[in-house]
């Protein structure tokens, strides 16, 4: 993977570095031997790793500023972290960055039900805000698959889904507020506990900005009412291409179902293989419908989309009967990762969304990209907002495979451009996608992001050279070409 | 006005930026013009229209998307969800009657592009998100006269910075929008509103925030003080001669009947409880949308009030401890509607005074008022200096030269 050339001049005063950080944080949260950085040397996208200049960990927002402000004095790239579970290599450390995690900063600050929210620091996990409002009959809504482990501030940053967001949203549609440092070490606050922005929505664009705008150092999320009951129907299709119709009709005929996950065989039959959910090995698309909101109106979608499911040729279809049935249903797809994970070496999780209407021609054209590589795939598939996730095997100690596989995947995505889709629903561009922009990016697109950027850390010291291709100065981008009395228009209507 | 633009092509819309810039002339950026009246008055030199940008390009109900030309009339796009059952679940206001339409005007005469760029969203915002969440993809012309793409046309995308979410709320001054791609959803097929008679101000925002912390999902939830609620054109609301507590609920058919009932009972125990269905229910919501029910009398002016709605009817109170201030509350008391009357400042002092004595946080912007008073006034709440010079360093970054509607939300930017 290409980065940045390594300042020579920072590394060589790398002690020097370390030492002032000392000023601002505890000691021992300044980390600079090889051993104790080695645990920060990538993050979930495992194929790539660095060993980081320093790692840095404060406790409080005002550590957080005084360790950016010190890093641009001293012109040093800064690389912030989560949980470290992402998986585009958006945490990628750099030789000659400091890698600031964000993780001893893990206290919920304050739950406010009268406002129906919740402030807490960004090494908060997903799972930790659900949990402390349970109680209370409340959840948070974005769900993603890593939630026992990723961090509410890695969720901002990369803007995160998970299998309930066609009903409920992603990140960006359940928060209220953010403090943010920028690489100055300005701290300033975004939104708040009301809705909408009085000025521009800088909240907006900082999410899914993957760390390159801004550090966050606390969210204010919305919490929701726990919906009172959920059913999921599990349903088997002898093709493909009826699944994908049956996903349509569904949403044609006016459902919104709470979640909509769907798998091919080579996925329905790993995750069988592991943890005996009771999945159908004849099917060769599995679809799995959650129904959530008040019993009586579960029950009445269960029917409907049941009657949708057999009209669509299902073979294999049942309802859930009990909370431990249908979480059963959910096993085998929540451990699809581990699942292909034994049947294979290595894998490699791709991540386009699609127009739902091509996911047959999808699949069967990603079936004759994997026999040209030579490598299996399998897929789960956000059914219902379009989110694919092939699983690409390969063995990485095989010489060669790894980068098989990321032509491979290179390939998928491209694939998923080419028919409306973008690069990424979910996991975000990072380093892995990074040099696939220009496929959905013209220059003039990419040039305008990057101004953007120039706005709030006009020396690009914040995480440098993951999103964008190709690495800009503010003072370039800035130029602008002006033909005075050059541009003939005589046939433009006015009135 | 010297000049007025009406493109009928992208090509065009890039010609006349790349022009203004050229000659230092800042446009004014108007979609059918329906909101011109928002914002800071501009005195611009010259307009550009987009209205000569219409149509609608894609749009296939499976996907949950549509995308059409920035000049679409939203009119013509809620016909066409309607024919496929969908709808912008945002519930775009329609404004006419606040800002002094014709009684007998066409609804809704806005531009898609308009109410996007506006990032002006209706009752169903405090449940179903704003505009800008629905806000999927865009293709705009910069202050350098380029024409950019951002977002894509499918309902889950991280690919690259997020511009949809700078460029709604933005009222035109970061980029002039050509092509838009919004989520749509499924038209609820039944509604029923409950409406509860009686409350004080307090009690009534506290019923609010009941219901919403309820399972029941109420997908609007306003509060009418009497004088509110005697305006309203559903005679069970103005008939009452007292506050009116409304909740709507939406869905399939059972679901509906079945929360509706539960609804009642939860109300029932705070005061007289009566329910509205589909016709009135709808346009009860339209006048709480688009603040119909403070129109008149037109010399007053408007404030639009975004608070932590816990707090909504003790900001309401300390406003209408110093003015003459009538109002309402929509979005489960997240939004005050405040009419006040003109005076020097439109009630300014007095109405940021009180959101900052309250503390809380939120945002006032003054949503109706003479030309003059609207260049008097910071339109849109002021923000601490760090904040304040990021978003002009962002304004720059989108259009250099200031071309684009400059002024409109901040004198000289």
């Amino acid at each position: 993977m290409r980065m940045p050339e390594p300042d020579a001049g920072v590394i060589a005063d790398r002690a020097r570095l370390a030492a002032r950080l000392r000023d601002i944080l505890p000691a021992d949260n300044v980390i600079d031997d090889r051993d104790g950085m080695r645990a920060f040397d990538s993050d979930g996208l495992t194929a790539y790793s660095a060993m980081p200049l320093i790692v840095a960990l404060p406790e409080s927002t005002a550590q957080v500023a005084a360790v950016l402000a010190a890093c641009a004095e001293t012109g040093v790239k800064v690389v912030p972290r989560g949980a470290g579970t992402g998986l585009s290599g958006g945490a990628l450390p750099l030789a000659d960055g400091v890698s600031l995690a964000l993780t001893k900063l893990n206290r919920i600050l304050e739950i406010d039900y009268a406002n129906r929210c919740a402030v807490v620091q960004p090494g908060v996990t997903n799972l930790a805000i659900s949990e402390a409002v349970a109680a209370e009959g409340f959840y948070y809504a974005p769900d993603p698959s890593s939630q026992i482990a990723c961090s509410i501030g890695g969720n901002v940053a990369e803007n995160s889904g998970g299998v309930h967001c066609l009903k409920y949203g992603v990140t960006t549609n359940n928060i209220l507020g953010l403090e943010i440092v920028t690489m100055d070490g300005a701290v300033l606050r975004l939104g708040g506990r009301h809705l909408d922005s009085g000025g521009y929505d800088l909240m907006g664009v900082l999410t899914g900005s993957e760390g390159l705008l801004g550090v966050i150092a606390e969210v204010t999320v919305r919490i929701l009412p726990r919906p009172e009951t959920a059913r999921a129907l599990l349903i088997g299709f002898p093709e493909v291409a009826a699944g994908g119709d049956c996903v349509a009709r569904v949403i044609a005929e006016g459902i919104v179902p709470a979640g909509m996950e769907m798998m091919d065989r080579a996925a329905i039959h790993a995750a069988e293989a592991f943890c005996g959910a009771g999945y159908p090995l004849d099917a060769e698309a599995l679809l799995i419908v959650e129904l959530d909101g008040p019993a009586v109106e579960v029950d009445e979608l269960l029917g409907r989309v049941g009657a949708i499911a057999r009209d669509c040729g299902a073979v294999t279809l049942r309802a859930s009967e009990s909370e431990e049935e249908r979480l059963r249903f959910w096993l085998g797809r929540k451990s699809a990762f581990p699942a292909v994970g034994r049947i294979s070496p290595d894998y490699y999780c791709m991540d386009g969304t699609i127009p739902r209407a091509r996911l047959a021609e999808v699949l069967s054209r990603m079936s004759a990209l994997s026999a040209r590589h030579g490598l299996r795939v399998a897929n789960v598939f956000h059914a219902g907002d379009g989110n694919l996730h092939p699983l690409i095997l390969y063995d990485a100690n095989a010489p060669g495979e790894l980068e098989t596989a990321e032509a491979f995947g290179a390939d998928i995505l491209k694939l998923c451009v080419e028919v409306g889709g973008v690069l990424s629903g979910e996991h975000g561009i990072g380093v892995e996608k990074r040099d696939l922009m220009g496929e959905m990016f013209d220059e003039v697109d990419l040039n305008q992001q990057q101004r953007l950027k120039c706005a709030f850390d006009p020396d690009g010291l914040l995480n440098p050279g993951k999103m964008f291709p190709q690495l800009h100065r503010c003072a370039e981008l800035g130029r602008m070409h002006i033909h005075r009395g050059k541009v003939p228009f005589p046939d433009l209507p006015r009135f | 006005m010297e000049r007025r633009f009406r493109p009928t092509d992208d090509a065009r819309v890039r010609d006349v930026v790349a022009w203004a810039c050229a000659e230092d002339t800042p446009l004014e950026i108007a979609g059918a013009g329906s909101k011109r009246s928002l914002g800071r008055p501009g005195n611009l030199p010259a307009q550009l229209t987009l209205d000569g940008l219409s149509g609608i390009v894609e749009y296939e109900p499976a996907e949950l998307a549509l995308s059409a030309r920035a000049g679409t009339p939203l009119a013509e796009i809620d016909e066409a969800l309607a024919a496929r059952k969908q709808h912008l679940a945002f519930e775009p206001p329609d404004l006419g009657v606040l800002l002094g339409a014709a009684p007998n005007a066409a609804p809704n005469a806005a531009t898609i592009g308009g109410v996007v760029a506006c990032n002006l969203s209706g009752p169903r915002r405090f449940s179903a998100g704003a505009a800008r969440d629905h806000f999927l993809g865009a293709r705009a012309v910069n202050g350098r006269g380029e024409s950019f793409k951002t977002g894509g046309k499918v309902v889950k995308n991280v690919s690259g910075y997020d511009l949809c979410k700078l460029l709604a709320g933005s009222w035109g001054t970061l980029g002039v929008l050509t092509d838009v791609t919004l989520k749509v959803l499924p038209a609820p097929e039944k509604t029923r509103t409950v409406l509860l008679y009686g409350l004080d101000d307090e009690a009534g925002v506290a019923a609010l925030g009941e219901v919403a912390r309820s399972p029941l999902e109420a997908t609007a939830l306003a509060h009418l003080p009497a004088a509110a609620a005697a305006r309203s054109q559903v005679s069970r609301v103005s008939d009452a001669g007292a506050a009116v507590t409304a909740a709507r609920l939406e869905g399939p058919g059972s679901s509906v009947l079945d929360r509706c009932a539960r609804l009642r009972a939860l109300l029932a125990r705070r005061g007289e409880v009566e329910e509205l269905h589909r016709h009135n229910s709808d346009r009860l919501w339209r006048e709480v949308g688009g603040a119909a029910l403070l129109a008149e009398p037109f010399d007053r002016a408007v404030w639009r009030v975004s608070v932590p709605p816990a707090g909504a009817a003790s900001v309401a109170g300390a406003v209408a401890a110093t003015l003459d201030a009538r109002f309402f509350f929509d979005w489960a008391g997240g939004l005050i509607w405040l009419s006040v009357p003109v005076g020097e400042d439109a009630g300014a002092a007095t109405v940021r005074g009180a959101l900052a004595a309250a503390g809380r946080g939120g945002h006032a912007t003054l949503f109706r008022a003479p030309d003059a008073v609207r260049a008097r006034v910071a339109v849109f709440e002021p923000q601490p200096p760090a904040l304040a010079a990021l978003s002009a360093r962002v304004k720059r970054q989108f259009d250099p030269k200031g071309v684009l509607n400059p002024g409109r939300m901040v004198a000289g930017a």
